[in-house]
């Protein structure tokens, strides 16, 4: 770290004028909240999926297929990957905001991310409502 | 100093003197801690989580596009590469679950005492050992008695 000798600031504003505008407190808590509520929502979500998995274990395709065409699996899945995709978006932003200091950098990687996590949760989402509409209703 | 964002880090002393905010200490400056390493390994596992979505995702379009698609999944997933990859994952998984327990904890105000975090540290590590063996154990037994089921043997 630098020292503290001619230190000297070209700013012609005041300290809470360079301050203001960089963030609000009322809405500072909104990523951390809403990460603590996907992680909530997905740890029931993702005990169901890990023995659901356990159980299809070298089940063929008609079988797995079938068995993410049922309504209620359906569903759950749904909520899986929309909810594991949010959260695990919210908290590669949190390493992006750590680690890529340069503006460019940050921008760009922190657009890659939510692209990323978008793009990934529609196949997703788009495979699980295939199965769900080419299975018999059950 | 130009920078407005850089700015912002200076501070003016009781005597009227410029000087840049203290920042915290970085990690070279502690003596190596059960805390901080599982604090490392809670985020090093949501990154390998992340990478582990490939995969979900992987099975998942496999599943819907058909039983060739999904055979190849199944063929690397099977490999030892692959066991060697959901093995990491299962541990990445439970760890990042049992640790984000203790984070939802401590979000709730509890378990911030030194001998409290010390301790139930211990317990989330051995936790995750367990319950990861017994995952990657059920799993192992329940697809070698799938795999031998679906070959009549």
């Amino acid at each position: 770290m630098a020292g503290n000798d001619n230190l000297q600031i070209q700013v012609m504003r005041s300290q809470l004028g360079r301050v203001r505008g960089l963030g609000a407190a009322k809405s500072g808590v909104e990523h951390w909240w809403v990460e603590r509520v996907t992680s909530i929502a997905l740890l029931p979500l993702t005990i169901w999926f890990v023995v659901a998995v356990l159980m299809h274990l070298g089940a063929p395709q008609a079988v797995v297929a079938h068995w993410a065409g049922r309504t209620v699996n359906t569903v759950l899945l749904l909520a899986l990957v929309m909810l594991t995709f949010y959260h695990m978006q919210l908290g590669l932003q949190v390493v992006i905001d750590d680690y890529v200091n340069d503006a460019k950098s940050h921008l760009a990687t922190s657009l890659a991310n939510k692209g990323a996590a978008l793009i990934l949760a529609l196949f997703a989402i788009v495979a699980i409502l295939r199965m769900a509409f080419k299975a018999p209703a059950a | 100093m130009k920078d407005v964002r850089d700015a912002s880090f200076v501070a003016q002393s009781s005597n009227g003197q410029l000087v840049r905010r203290p920042l915290s200490p970085h990690l070279g400056i502690y003596r190596l801690q059960l805390s901080m390493v599982l604090s490392g390994a809670y985020r090093m596992s949501g990154l390998a989580c992340s990478l582990g979505t490939l995969l979900l995702v992987w099975w998942l379009v496999a599943a819907a596009s058909g039983p060739k698609a999904f055979a190849t999944v199944q063929y690397w997933v099977g490999n030892p590469i692959g066991l060697l990859v959901l093995f990491g994952w299962t541990l990445a998984l439970v760890y990042h679950t049992v640790a984000g327990l203790r984070h939802l904890a401590w979000d709730a105000g509890y378990g911030f005492s030194k001998p409290v975090f010390n301790r139930n540290g211990i317990i989330i590590v051995v936790a995750t050992v367990v319950l990861t063996l017994i995952i990657y154990g059920i799993g192992l037994s329940l697809w070698a008695g799938g795999a031998s089921a679906a070959t009549g043997g």
